[in-house]
Formats: C-alpha cells, structure tokens, sequence
C-alpha cells in the first residue's frame, strides 16, 4: 500500500471523499442542501479538477475549455436519443468524443504558447459556439437547445424491449437519476476524478507536466520532447471538462450552445485561481465558492436584506440595505469580481495559499520542531 | 460587380476603424508597460457611457405648465425644455443636437483620470508579475466596472441618436466618377472611419515626432537604460496608459450612434480586439493597426449574401478563422517581435 499511495495522498482523499458524500449533511445549514445545487457543486468541481492539470501542472492557459463542456453535453444527449437512456454508455461517448475534439484542438493550439496559445484556443471555442448556434443546428438544435422527445430512435433500449412512459429521463440501470441519486452518481465521479488527478499530480508524468511548467525551454535542450506530454494533458483535461458537461446532461437532459461561450471558459478560469492554481484540493474549493455564492447571492433580494439588517437604527438600515442590495441578487458578479480582484493582488495563490499561510502561522506559534516543515506545499 | 466589392470594403471600414483603435491602446498598454490589459474593452465601454450620461445630463427638463393652452386630454399643457436649451437657448438646442461629439470634450479628461488612477492603483503593483495574473487581475477589473454601469444605467441598451445634419448617406460613388446613388454610405459611419485615421495618425505622430514619443519608444527598447539616464520613465509611461485609455474612450463615445451601448459591450469587443491584437503581433503597432482593418473588412466580405451561399455559417467564423490560420502560419502574428508573451 505504502508503493501504491502515499499516506499524505491516502488521507487527503479519505478526507475528501467524507466531505463529498456528508455534503447534503452539513451543507443545509447554510441553505444548500439541495440535490440540484450540489449536483451542480459536483459537476463543476470535476470541471475545474480537469482544468487545473492543464494550467495548474502543465502552467497552459487555455480560454477555450467550455468548448469541451459543451461537445460533453451534447455528445451525451445523442447517446440518449440515438442509444439508450441508460447514463453509463452516454459518458463514455461524451469522454471519448470531447477527447477527440480535445485532440484536434490541442495539437494545432499546442504549436503556440504563451498568449498565443490562448487566443488559439479562445478562437476555436468561440467558432464551435457560434457553428452552434447558426449551421450546426441540425446538431446541436441551435437556441432552443437539443433536448430528448418520445420519438427519439433509443436503439439499445428498443432492442431489450424497453419503453417509457411520459417524458424520458436518463437512468442507472433502470433507476432514475433525479434528485439525491443523480448527486450521488456526480459526487462518485467527482471522486474518482479527484483520485485520478492525485494520480497523475505524483506520477511521473506529472512530474514531466510540472517540469514544462516552470522551464519548457530547459526541458527541450534535456532532450525531451515535450509536445506529447503537454497534448497529453490537453486531452485529458478536455476529457474531464466532457465528462462534467455529460453528468450536466444527464441531471437535466438539455444542451444549449451557451455552454460553450466564452465567459462559460472564464468561469472555469475564475474558480481554478480562486480556490489556487496547482493545488488539488483548492479548484474544487473555487467552484463550490462561486456556484455556491451564484446561487445563494443572486436569490437575495431587498425584502430579506430588510429582514437581516433590522436591528440596525431606523434610516441607518434603509441606507445599508440600498447599498447591499447592489451587491446581491443581480449584482451579485459585482462581488465577484471584487473578490476575485482582491484575491489575485493580496493572495495570488488563492484560498490554499491562505490556508497554508494560517497554518504556517499556527505552526510557528507551536513546536520549534515543526518549522522544517514550512517549505511542503499543504498537500 | 467592383461596385459590390467596394461598398462591402466601405462597409467593413467602420468595424474595422473601432477595432483598430482598441487593438492599438492594447498595445501601447502592452508595449510600454507590458502589461496584458483585459480591462481595455471595459475602458471602451466606459467612454460610451461617458457619452450616455453627458446625453442624460444635457437632457435634464423643466417642466412649466401653460394654462392658456390645454392638451388633447383637456389638462393644462406642459411644456418640457432641456434646461441648457432653457439657459443658452439656440446654442443649447445644437448641444444637446451634437451631444455624442461635444461628449468627447468631457471624455477626454474623465479617461485620463481613470486610466492614470487605474494604473497608479493596481497595475502598477503587477509589472513583476506573471502575465497570467495580469490578466486575470485585470479581467477581474472589467467586470467590476461592467457590473457598475449596470447598476447606474440599467442593463438594457441606451440608444444615443447622431445629430440631425450627420444622419444622412454620403453619395461616395458619384465622388469619385460613378453614377449617382450606386455607392452610398451613411454619413455618421464615414465620419467614424476619419476620425479613427485622425486619432491613429495623431497616436502615430506623436510618437514619432515630440520628444515625449522619443522617450517613450526608447523605453519601450529599453526600459531600464533610459532610466538609468536619469529620466523617469514610469511616469511617462503612466501618461501613456492614460493615453491609450483615452483613445479608447473616444472610440467608445463616437461608436455609441452606430451601436446602442450597453454594460456588456466592453467584452463583447474585447475578446475581437485581443485576436486583433495577437494577429497583428504583441507589441507592434501597426501591426494592430493593420490587424482591425484587415478583419473588419474582411467580416464585412464573410456576411455578403453571395459568399455565405458558397460556404455557409463562415459570417459567424471568419475572425477566428483567420486568427488560427495566420497565428500557425506566422508564429508571431502579422508584425510581432521575436520572444514577446511566448512563455
């Protein structure tokens, strides 16, 4: 076991796993125990696991991953309209076909770097949202988004003589993947995911990821060829990000072109910096923050701003609710771009780096033994 | 046919002339302070709004009711005047006519302000930084500034109208020896294009023939020989920021008659203005130049009904399509520096 894993590594998976699955636990008190909210929490922490192997250990910025997310979605749709609504064989297809696309994408993106690299990508995924919305519509159904109907062929399904009743939902085995099931069917992906990457963050792959990271050009003059390694983890982030979109399909089976779009690539870009660029923990963290605050910041409104500030003194509440109110509801990618401004000037490395700030001053206030420990990264 | 062709080169003009003033502020940005500006299509849109809240200003009325006339309804009238119009009277009425270019006049020192605020408070403090976090601090910077207009002006469009004498169609083909109305062109789009050649000429100019432009382009060489002679090159090159915001600005203001602005055009022209730039090639300047003409009118090919026939959907792809094609053919875009933003 000692081989296979280290104890570190074991632990901070045990760890993670525990916090996954007792999320609709301890996560109703604070107003987002439910199924569609965490499966969400799920889908795009997968989402942003992926990213992070590619600008995290590979130091790429792509601006072009929603593209991915959205051939996912799409991918995993056909296979419940032409296949079957069984989920399984619906993400294989998403994975192998946003896998694909990530192929092609990667090795023409990957002759560039730098700048030049994210304009490429950001160039590709804008030409497959707008082929989305205007000539791929017998696709991709163009605005009103691909969605299943009754008289979808579902070959595999007919076949076994299977049939439905009223609207088709995707299924596991015959068992409908609405509600806390299709949480937990997200939440066992989102794990394995996490175990994925820890394996490729310590295996030596990763290490040839980290090490084009931070000098590329030493690496080339070592002898390496660095292209496959570095198309490598293009593909396997992109597969990530196809696997998010299919589980988004399968939670609500509807894929629209706006998955693709440009800021859709940012949001993944914002939540990997805001929970810290290459750790493994941290871009999970960021997509559970910004969903988390999308949902609950946008639902407040001046009524139960009202409510929160009334112990305040008569005229002085209604001036704090009218400026607080510009921060909520609507407002609310106000705050975080405050936020996400502060973070990149005061904690570049994002919430893990203020993590392992506080720890290290924990640390120094405790044992004079355990300062040697300072220069390890939190995990 | 050469009529067909050369009304859609007029027509991809104008797009072109606000992506080549966006694409060119990016890159003095870039070229003097190395920093990439994910903020610059906010500071467009800011100039727009500039233009949006002078309108709003000059048409602030005074209601006065006159009993001696009654509406239809039976009430007594009122009558609405614009108060300048009430104070400056005929002068008033042609402010408030002309608002999109008097607008200019207060742009010009609201850009200055904040472009020299913006990069004496944040960007400054990320030169040393990666590129990465540049651009992530100041995309963070567009959309706090996107989201504040949106809480003052609302999140619908605000259209400002051009002045009356400017709304026509410029006959341009009975100018230059072709039948009358053949080639028309509307009037206020062929002003645009013109001052865009004036601000572009006047950018151009003043780099290459004051002093101030000397000192400049010798930072821009070299940043840190300059300063060893003694000169102190970081505030010219906080001038030059301000600069480039204010060129934007005006591109912004100019462009509100063609397009209604809103709180998300900055971004909308952003990321097209990121390709302009990264086509022509980080760093030259008249390679963005070059870039916002040659992808505007070529946009403006791509939409003709004749060749969407042939190749469908290629409108909506064009501009990234040639990005990719010219970014793997030529590595450094049209006119880049060799080792500029590659790693």
């Amino acid at each position: 076991m000692t081989n296979f894993m280290s104890r570190n590594d074991l632990l901070l998976l045990v760890g993670f796993t525990a916090v996954v699955l007792t999320m609709p636990i301890w996560l109703t008190p604070f107003g987002a125990g439910y199924p569609d909210l965490l499966q969400r929490f799920m889908i795009f922490g997968i989402f942003a696991v992926g990213f992070n192997i590619l600008f995290g250990l590979t130091g790429y910025l792509s601006f072009g991953h929603a593209a991915f997310f959205g051939v996912g979605s799409y991918a995993a749709v056909w296979s419940f309209k032409l296949l079957t609504l069984d989920a399984i064989p619906a993400m294989i297809f998403a994975v192998l076909i946003s896998g694909l696309f990530a192929l092609i994408i990667g090795f023409l993106s990957l002759r560039r770097s730098g700048i030049y690299f994210s304009i490429l990508t950001l160039a590709f995924a804008q030409m497959s949202y707008n082929l989305a919305y205007s000539v791929l519509t017998p696709i991709t159904n163009g605005e009103t988004g691909l969605q299943l109907t009754l008289s979808d062929p579902r070959v595999l399904d007919a076949a076994i003589g299977q049939s439905f009743v009223g609207q088709p939902v995707p299924t596991l085995l015959g068992q409908q993947l609405g509600g806390y099931a299709g949480f937990y069917f997200c939440a066992g992906f989102l794990i394995l995911s996490f175990f994925f990457a820890q394996r490729v963050a310590g295996s030596p792959f990763g290490m040839m990821l980290k090490s084009i990271k931070s000098n590329q050009t030493r690496m080339q003059f070592t002898g390496f060829n660095t292209r496959p390694y570095a198309l490598s983890a293009f593909v396997i982030s992109g597969m990530y990000a196809g696997l998010a979109g299919a589980l988004l399909a399968v939670t609500d089976p509807l894929a629209g072109a706006e998955r693709m779009q440009w800021t859709a690539s940012g949001e993944v870009v914002l939540m990997t910096i805001l929970g810290g660029v290459g750790t493994l923990v941290g871009p999970v963290i960021g997509a559970w923050i910004i969903k988390y605050f999308e949902n609950i910041l946008s639902a407040l409104n001046d009524n139960i701003l009202t409510q929160f500030w009334s112990f305040l003194p008569e005229g002085f509440a209604e001036i704090v609710v009218k400026v607080t109110s510009k921060f909520v509801g609507d407002g609310w990618h106000l705050t975080l771009g405050l936020v996400f401004v502060i973070i990149v000037i005061f904690l570049p490395g994002g919430i893990m780096e203020g993590v392992r700030r506080i720890a290290a001053v924990a640390r120094r206030s405790g044992p004079p033994g355990a300062k040697s420990h300072q220069h390890q990264p939190a995990e | 046919m050469f009529e067909v062709i050369f009304l859609q080169f007029l027509n991809g003009l104008d797009k072109g002339a606000a992506y080549a003033l966006i694409a060119l502020g990016l890159t003095l940005v870039f070229g003097t302070l190395g920093v990439v500006n994910f903020a610059h299509g906010a500071l467009f849109m800011l100039g727009a709004f500039c233009a949006v809240m002078f309108r709003q200003f000059l048409t602030l009325e005074t209601v006065t009711i006159d009993p001696t006339q009654t509406s239809p309804w039976g009430a007594p009238l009122e009558i609405r005047t614009p108060l300048v119009q009430a104070w400056f009277g005929d002068f008033g009425a042609v402010l408030v006519n002309y608002s999109v270019p008097f607008s200019i006049l207060i742009t010009i020192p609201i850009m200055l302000l904040v472009g020299i605020a913006l990069e004496r408070g944040i960007i400054k403090h990320f030169y040393k930084r990666p590129h990465a976090e540049q651009i992530l601090v100041t995309f963070g910077l567009a959309i706090v500034a996107q989201e504040v207009i949106k809480s003052i002006f609302g999140p619908n469009p605000i259209p400002q109208p051009m002045p009356t004498d400017l709304r026509g169609a410029a006959d341009i083909g009975s100018w230059i020896g072709f039948q009358a109305n053949v080639i028309t062109y509307p009037l206020w789009r062929l002003i645009y294009f013109l001052f865009s050649v004036i601000i572009i000429g006047g950018v151009f100019a003043f780099l290459q023939f004051t002093t101030f432009g000397m000192v400049v382009r010798a930072g821009m060489a070299d940043r840190e020989t300059v300063g060893l002679l003694g000169i102190n090159i970081d505030r010219r090159f906080t001038i030059m920021f301000g600069l480039a915001a204010v060129v934007a600005g005006m591109a912004g203001v100019m462009y509100t008659p063609l397009l209604p602005p809103n709180y998300h055009l900055g971004m909308d022209f952003l990321v097209l203005s990121f390709v302009v730039v990264v086509v022509g090639g980080m760093g030259s300047l008249p390679g963005a130049v070059a870039a916002g003409f040659l992808l505007g009118i070529l946009q403006s090919f791509a939409s003709m009904t004749q060749i969407k026939a042939i190749v469908p959907g290629i409108d909506q792809i064009i501009i990234y399509l040639v990005a990719v094609v010219i970014l793997l053919v030529r590595p450094r875009g049209l006119m880049g520096r060799r080792g500029v933003m590659e790693n």
